[in-house]
């Protein structure tokens, strides 16, 4: 790299904490909000505007006929099945995937030879699509919600092991020395050290799950099933019925949004020794 | 009570060798409080991990109670400069962990961590978490933990460093006070001179690393030492002086 190239990375890595130092006119979180809702507004309003005027409504149908399907769906009671189905699946998989990823996580952290021994072939399977393994799900489990929960399950295995197995190496040694000259045997250690001490990064790992959960669930749903939000979206495409495409997918939103939101509130419950501490 | 024989220690980074502590032999008696003073980075704390059992001597041996340590030693409570407190934990729960470890149901633990707390002068901080408290407040949590612990030898690796001066000698206070009222062994590593006399039957000088020891000095100054005004008496100043002769050489040959 040459030295003029430096200064110029340089000069763009700087660039970035400057500019949030620029003091804005300080806004309340009235009129934010009143903004936001503004946007959202105005995008819709285009939306509907330019929709059969500047490009054709087949490919992006419009608010209203969006939110009419919505409203149809809703009061025939036909979507809460599908989400339920979604939810379902998304939280049996993120379950049984968590556990299991913290699991592997803390059992090969603090096994350094299990580790090492199988370091090689999680690195294989981690690098593994595991999408591509929606088929083998299938033949495994069937065309029912087994194999969607089976797909949502192994993204967040992964995810959530990586992370758990990184906070337990991070594990300060002095605390695990401190406990064992206090008589701690080799399991309080990794019940009252290790494991609380890697408790943020496991939430860190279950937070960037959460949405794998949902699209390991949707991804389930639109390879091969009968109900469901993404077998809801595939049917609607094939149909060329573009409002209920978007319909679902404001749907899938609303639900990733929602669910972000649950996993905050349960960290923040449980970590309050360092919510506290600012 | 404790004692090394011709303890060596050496660290390997790849191929070259780091020889942090070099033939040192020295006798620690029961109840008695040693300060080991030395330069920075002299391979004091290595003394105090082999103490503890966390490191092995590479040669040499190191015998407590009459017998070699082999493993982690539980007989002595660990205090460094960093608190080693779990920050996940209340005071409360901090101090009364070694309860916890022994296995003492809950509502004795509590009661007891309370007495303590009390007791180091923490009272009221109960329920709040380590990073909640300034650093003397997580030093005496760090006391009352070692406290319940009962452990009969102390290991203190510049416990106080990271304090104001004037915190520094409510500590010391503090801690003179424990120790005998629990009557244990002391080995407490410091670069500070006044420390080490103030609160040491006995101070060692180390030398730079390798370490071993240069220097031996008797600090027979009468107890219940006065932490606030011992350093002003005739007697402190010729035993901080003589110490200071020696130690100044380990600081002179540095600069050259």
């Amino acid at each position: 790299m040459s030295a003029p190239e430096l200064k110029t990375n340089q000069a763009a890595f700087e660039a970035e904490p400057a500019l949030a130092h620029v003091p804005l006119r300080p806004t309340g979180g009235m009129t934010m909000a009143a903004s936001q809702l503004a946007l959202g507004v105005a995008v819709l309003l285009i939306w509907q505007g330019a929709s059969g005027r500047l490009v054709d409504s087949f490919f992006i149908s419009n608010p209203i006929d969006i939110g009419a399907r919505l409203y149809r769906w809703t009061v025939d009671g036909s979507i809460f099945a599908h989400i339920g189905a979604t939810l379902y699946a998304t939280a049996m998989g993120f379950i049984i995937g968590s556990a299991g990823g913290a699991l592997l996580g803390v059992w090969l952290g603090v096994s350094p030879f299990a580790s090492r021994l199988l370091n090689p072939y999680l690195n294989a399977l981690n690098a593994l699509p595991k999408v591509a393994l929606a088929p083998l799900f299938v033949l495994w489990f069937g065309l029912g919600i087994e194999s969607k929960i089976a797909l949502a399950a192994v993204l967040v295995l992964f995810l959530v092991f990586l992370n758990t197995f990184a906070g337990v190496r991070e594990v300060d040694q002095d605390l695990i020395d401190g406990a064992r000259l206090m008589r701690a045997t080799r399991a309080q250690v990794i019940l009252k050290v290790v494991i609380p001490s890697a408790m943020s990064w496991v939430f860190a790992g279950l937070k960037i799950a959460m949405p794998y959960a949902l699209i390991g669930a949707v991804l389930g749903e639109m390879i091969a099933a009968n109900r469901g939000l993404g077998y809801l979206v595939q049917f609607s495409g094939s149909q060329f019925d573009t409002a209920g495409v978007f319909a679902v997918l404001f749907v899938i939103a609303l639900l990733a949004v929602a669910l972000n939101y649950l996993v905050d509130l349960i960290q923040g419950r449980m970590e309050r020794w360092r919510v506290v501490s600012r | 009570m404790i004692r090394l024989e011709n303890v060596s220690k050496s660290f390997y980074k790849g191929a070259t060798a780091i020889n942090a502590v070099r033939d040192m032999s020295l006798t620690i008696e029961r109840h008695e409080i040693v300060a080991v003073i030395g330069p920075s980075g002299c391979g004091k704390s290595t003394l105090l991990n082999m103490i503890a059992g966390l490191y092995a001597p590479t040669r040499g041996q190191i015998v407590y109670k009459g017998a070699a340590i082999a493993d982690v030693n539980t007989d002595v409570g660990y205090m460094t400069q960093k608190d080693n407190l779990l920050p996940w934990r209340s005071v409360r729960d901090n101090v009364a962990f070694p309860l916890e470890l022994a296995g003492v149901p809950k509502a004795e633990r509590a009661r007891r961590a309370n007495e303590v707390i009390q007791h180091v002068g923490l009272g009221g901080f109960e329920d709040r978490f380590p990073n909640e408290l300034s650093g003397g407040m997580r030093k005496r949590a760090c006391l009352g933990r070692m406290l319940l612990y009962g452990a009969e030898t102390a290991l203190l690796d510049e416990p106080f460093a990271a304090l104001d001066a004037q915190l520094k000698l409510a500590m010391h206070d503090l801690m003179l006070r424990l120790v005998s009222e629990n009557k244990q062994t002391v080995v407490l590593v410091t670069h500070d001179l006044m420390e080490a006399v103030t609160l040491a039957d006995r101070v060692l000088v180390c030398t730079r690393r390798p370490a071993t020891v240069a220097m031996e000095q008797r600090i027979d100054l009468a107890r219940p030492r006065d932490v606030l005004n011992i350093r002003f008496s005739s007697a402190f100043k010729e035993h901080y002086d003589a110490l200071w002769e020696r130690l100044r050489l380990e600081y002179h040959e540095e600069r050259v």
